[in-house]
């Protein structure tokens, strides 16, 4: 039995995650819940940190809410699979620059920038359909990928809306990249840990066929 | 590279799909849940969802239908209709949306785009504009395409962008339902007045309309509605089509 934990920490919409979760979830085996009970974080096999909002007041947010020792427990130490998505993921760096300087996470190094606007020549934010570079081939990506059924990698492409960006320190946890103005860091990993910059509940079947490569671990 | 974004359109009247000619003469096409359903498994972009009598009726918009709708849909939703203050916009979005579209309102009381766009964030808020001709510019008009405002749409853009929009939705309301094309002296007009994208709608017939649209329109997505609705085109059909004319399109899931 999975017990996935979707993290209520009260910022931003957390029904679109949860539609895309049931969608590709098995009823008779998984448990959706949407919370920010210890309970639940303890009894969780997944879980899932949405972020919809600045970094600052998502992670006071989490503060607030008192998970984050538990979370830390839970990810950091007993290793459950975790994925982090959009300002979800930025929060794992070790330091945020979003309207100021604020400590992350810091689960993975880096440091989340605003997007280079070249002179005001790129839109920011960046929103839509972007293409995808695979770096590297992880089990996860393989696991994915054979999913998607697609021949060429460089078709793939995933919805993003965000201003900032997470460069992240260490190159080998960059799984994939994509190309706004500069390079941006669209999904990273480091053990039992993913994070997306994109929306994989709103990436449709490249989304969903991530999630559920997710949920099977 | 972004893509340009390919939008099917639901226009609903009392909880189902319709579609008519230029704004008036309504026929049923259907439930909105199936449809988009249908459509963001055929490779749409995003959905746009438009409540189009809500205002006229001055009703309420239709929240379980926006959420059902959001339920089958795995890309990103764009809801209008009927949307008179924060309130509401907040109720579509915890119903779902991802994004919502005003009209009306942002006209009547323009601050309502700076509130909205810095509480929910720029990307959020999509200002319509229902354009039609006036001798050499456009008007702007509102309540479904019943009232002219006497704004001009030009300078309107320009507004909507200042004060915070994320997008425009732009439709010629002497091409909607004509299948003419889309009106490109306004989009190209309006696209190359502002920085935000502008989604072009209103008059698509054939194939290489969506090709005019963004090549000599200028427009970051193409809304369709009737093409769709009655199947005279598939959005597999003008993926490939806009791919062989070298146009940046997700085209994915197309073969899956």
């Amino acid at each position: 039995m999975k017990n996935i934990l979707i993290i209520d920490y009260g910022t931003g919409n957390l029904k679109s995650v949860h539609n895309a979760i049931k969608t590709v979830s098995d009823k008779r085996d998984c448990k959706i819940l949407v919370s920010s009970s210890i309970e639940h974080l303890k009894k969780s096999t997944h879980i899932i940190l949405p972020g919809v909002g600045a970094f600052e007041s998502c992670l006071n947010g989490l503060i607030k809410t008192r998970v984050r020792g538990y979370l830390e427990e839970m990810v950091l130490e007993k290793k459950k699979p975790f994925l982090g998505i959009c300002v979800g993921m930025q929060m794992l760096a070790t330091k945020g620059f979003e309207n100021g300087e604020f400590a992350g996470l810091d689960w993975i190094s880096g440091e989340v920038k605003k997007i280079n606007n070249q002179n005001n020549n790129l839109k920011i934010p960046h929103m839509g359909w972007n293409t995808l570079k695979f770096l590297k081939e992880t089990a996860f990506t393989k696991r994915l990928l054979k999913k998607m059924k697609v021949t060429n990698l460089n078709d793939l492409s995933a919805y993003f809306v965000h201003s900032y960006n997470f460069k992240n320190k260490n190159a080998n946890e960059k799984v994939i990249t994509s190309c706004y103005g500069e390079e941006i860091t669209a999904m990273i990993s480091k053990e039992n840990i993913i994070g997306t910059q994109f929306h994989p509940e709103k990436s449709h079947y490249f989304g969903l066929a991530f999630l559920r490569t997710f949920l099977e671990q | 590279m972004l893509k340009i974004r390919i939008i099917p359109c639901l226009d609903v009247d009392a909880g189902r799909v319709v579609k008519g000619i230029n704004f008036l003469s309504l026929r049923d096409a259907g439930d909105p849940v199936e449809q988009a359903k249908a459509y963001s498994d055929e490779g749409a972009d995003e959905i746009t969802f438009l409540d189009i009598t809500a205002t006229h009726q001055k009703r309420r918009p239709m929240i379980d239908v926006i959420s059902k709708t959001a339920e089958k849909c795995f890309v990103p939703l764009t809801v209008g209709g009927g949307v008179k203050n924060i309130l509401d916009i907040k109720k579509f979005l915890l119903a779902g949306a991802d994004k919502v579209s005003i009209n009306s309102a942002a006209i009547k009381n323009p601050s309502l785009i700076n509130e909205s766009s810095k509480k929910f964030g720029n990307q959020c808020i999509v200002v319509a504009i229902d354009a039609k001709k006036k001798s050499k510019n456009w008007n702007v008009y509102i309540n479904g395409g019943r009232v002219d405002t006497g704004v001009d749409a030009i300078s309107w853009a320009k507004n909507i962008e200042k004060r915070g929009a994320g997008e425009i939705l732009l439709t010629s309301m002497d091409r909607d339902g004509t299948k003419n094309g889309f009106d490109l002296e306004l989009t190209s007009t309006i696209s190359s007045a502002v920085n935000i994208p502008v989604i072009a709608s209103g008059g698509v017939g054939c194939l290489k309309d969506f090709f005019d649209g963004i090549k000599l329109g200028g427009a970051s997505a193409v809304l369709a509605a009737s093409v769709f609705h009655f199947k005279e085109l598939t959005i597999k059909q003008v993926k490939r089509y806009l791919k062989s004319k070298n146009i940046n399109v997700r085209i994915d899931n197309l073969d899956i």
